[in-house]
């Protein structure tokens, strides 16, 4: 599903040029379940960035589902993101003036779906996250967990091949990080890779795989055990 | 670009941020409301210095006789210059391009009695021609004509306030006697004048008439004419000189002699008077400018600000597949929206204090009958919301250019 080779990325400030990925190698395959750790610093961030097409990158090459990544238009970017890819963050980041319903079909209105039939398909898939009672809520009357669930049904609207998590479980306390994790398994359970970008190591103990990172390289790469 | 979901979903961003698109419209309708009540104060400004000139032909030259300034054939400067009937009628006979003619023989204000009623009033004593110079228009029986001059006949013409004064109410005017400084007079017709009440407050007798029954001899004090309407300044100013030249060897003065023979040349006049208008318009228009250009600052400052703070939020709509075009699209559509709306709103409520000004302002000397030229209001509000549109893009542009990874990392 996802290949990186040698992957490169510096980011220029003034005159100092800081070397934060200094050659990734990853293969990640379809249906995974992976997580990506490291301390702050450590270029995980900006990993994951690469990945979501969110950020470009200096050199090595990038393959998501057979097709190259690279210097993309804005535009082509965009329509890549729609199709391939559904992100969680760590702030969540709804829209603070759309309810849980607008902002889970947001979208679908990007892919030219009709209102209707955005608004059916967002109220199924926040039934599918437990939230289809809060449907008419805006983001600030619902609690972290449940933003986050709204995030992940967003994420989940356009049917994508990878979900990409950042900080997922960040800004939740443990409890509600567990159901968090517990969803997103279960969506990696249907089908979809995901994977997220954690620095607890409990949260990267639940997914299938931990990729390691300290200072722009990968230093480990192992397979948890089940 | 027009489908119903790009709209509904601007008009939901729309309702949603009330406090910003109130701002935003504010400052558009504001800049508009300001533009159209300059532009119809500017027109009641013009409208009122026109109204200046309404009572006056303005192709009309007359003719004053002064005091000569230079020594001419062995004669001392100080001699007044006296007109005489025959120079009238030169002007009247053999001046190429005159047409109306008139002369006058100053009385001043004199006494008008009728009955037990009495008044004082200035008494003007003219030629038929002056009808058409001073715009006079009769009312009711006839203004003076050539056989009152020829026969002298003793008849008056009277304005609707020298009426109103003597006449008891109701009582028809036409063919009573009157008694000016003592003479009687019958009056045979009520004008009404354009130039306002001072011109309403006066009576015209025949000039003859006057010369012979108030010792006039053959003098007349001026005379005035006008010239073919549509005439150059050019073309009045040899006129000019032709009549200078045959009264300098008339009445002996020099033809350089500026003091012997002065003329109101209206044409040279009306022209400066419309130079006026068109610097007042001129005016107007730097103001107008100046206040779309105002108003332009104000809303590229808004979007800038709207767009700044929907960073995050177009960092999301990217991040879930929006292409930099239709973020784009959403901030254009939605700042052409609500600039065409306030502009509307502002447009009305300009039109509406014009309007008002209008009905309720008495019409004075130098203001009077605002009103807005349509056609340029519509225009300016195109213009302003074209503006706001461009205004829009460049912040726009800008943010849709933003890597969603820094528009999200901006919190």
């Amino acid at each position: 599903m996802i290949k990186l080779q040698n992957i490169h990325k510096f980011y220029r400030m003034g005159k100092n040029k800081m070397h934060v990925l200094k050659g990734i190698d990853v293969e990640i395959k379809e249906g995974e379940m992976v997580s990506i750790m490291g301390s702050s610093g450590s270029g995980k961030s900006t990993l994951l960035n690469i990945l979501g097409m969110l950020d470009n990158y200096d050199d090595g090459s990038y393959v998501l589902d057979g097709n190259t990544i690279r210097d993309l238009s804005e535009t082509k970017a965009a329509q890549y993101r729609n199709k391939f890819l559904g992100f969680v963050f760590q702030s969540f980041n709804l829209i603070s003036f759309k309810n849980a319903m607008e902002n889970v079909a947001l979208p679908l209105y990007y892919k030219k779906v009709n209102r209707k039939e955005r608004n059916k398909l967002a109220l199924e898939y926040l039934e599918k996250v437990g939230l289809k009672d809060w449907a008419g809520h805006l983001p600030n009357e619902m609690s972290g967990g449940q933003k986050q669930r709204v995030a992940i049904a967003r994420a989940l609207i356009t049917n994508p091949k990878v979900l990409l998590a950042d900080e997922p479980t960040g800004a939740l306390d443990t409890k509600t990080s567990y159901e968090v994790m517990e969803l997103l398994k279960q969506i990696n359970k249907e089908g979809i890779t995901v994977i997220i970008v954690t620095h607890e190591n409990d949260i990267a103990e639940m997914t299938d795989r931990i990729i390691r990172l300290k200072d722009g390289v990968i230093v480990e790469n192992k397979t948890a055990h089940v | 670009m027009f489908d119903r979901d790009k709209w509904q979903e601007i008009f939901h961003t729309i309702s949603k941020n009330k406090l910003r698109t109130f701002l935003t419209g504010f400052s558009v309708a504001w800049g508009i409301f300001m533009l159209m009540v300059l532009l119809g104060a500017g027109t009641g400004l013009q409208y009122g210095v026109k109204e200046q000139f309404k009572d006056t032909a303005t192709n009309s030259l007359w003719v004053f006789s002064g005091q000569t300034s230079i020594p001419y054939d062995g004669l001392q400067p100080g001699r007044s210059v006296r007109f005489t009937n025959a120079d009238y009628y030169w002007i009247a006979n053999d001046l190429d391009g005159a047409e109306e003619t008139s002369g006058r023989f100053y009385l001043g204000a004199s006494e008008v009695v009728y009955g037990n009623e009495m008044g004082t009033f200035q008494i003007r004593t003219v030629h038929p021609g002056h009808q058409y110079i001073e715009k006079t228009i009769t009312i009711e029986g006839r203004f003076l004509n050539e056989i009152d001059i020829r026969e002298k006949r003793k008849v008056a013409s009277i304005g609707t306030l020298v009426r109103d004064a003597i006449f008891p109410e109701g009582e028809n005017p036409i063919g009573k006697y009157i008694q000016i400084n003592g003479i009687p007079f019958k009056v045979i017709g009520i004008f009404e004048d354009e130039g306002g009440k001072n011109e309403q407050e006066i009576l015209y007798l025949p000039l003859t008439t006057a010369q012979m029954v108030f010792n006039g001899n053959n003098q007349i004090d001026m005379y005035m004419f006008n010239i073919s309407p549509g005439s150059s300044v050019a073309e009045s100013k040899v006129i000019e000189r032709k009549v200078r030249e045959k009264m300098a060897e008339v009445h002996h003065f020099s033809v350089e002699d500026q003091r012997a023979l002065r003329f109101w040349n209206n044409v040279e006049g009306f022209l400066q008077f419309q130079n006026l208008f068109d610097g007042i318009e001129a005016f107007i228009w730097l103001i107008g400018i100046m206040t779309i250009i105002a108003g332009i600052v104000g809303i590229s400052n808004i979007m800038m600000i709207v767009v700044k703070e929907r960073t995050k939020e177009i960092g999301i709509r990217k991040a879930l597949g929006a292409t930099p075009m239709s973020i784009i699209g959403l901030i254009i559509m939605e700042s052409v929206l609500i600039t065409s709306f306030s502009g509307y709103i502002g447009l009305v409520f300009g039109v509406g204090v014009i309007e008002l000004a209008n009905k309720f302002m008495p019409p004075s000397e130098f203001f009077g009958n605002p009103s807005i030229d349509f056609q340029v209001a519509i225009t300016a509000t195109i213009i302003l919301i074209f503006a706001g549109t461009i205004a829009g893009l460049i912040p726009a542009r800008k943010s849709a250019s933003i890597k969603p990874i820094e528009a999200l990392r901006d919190e």
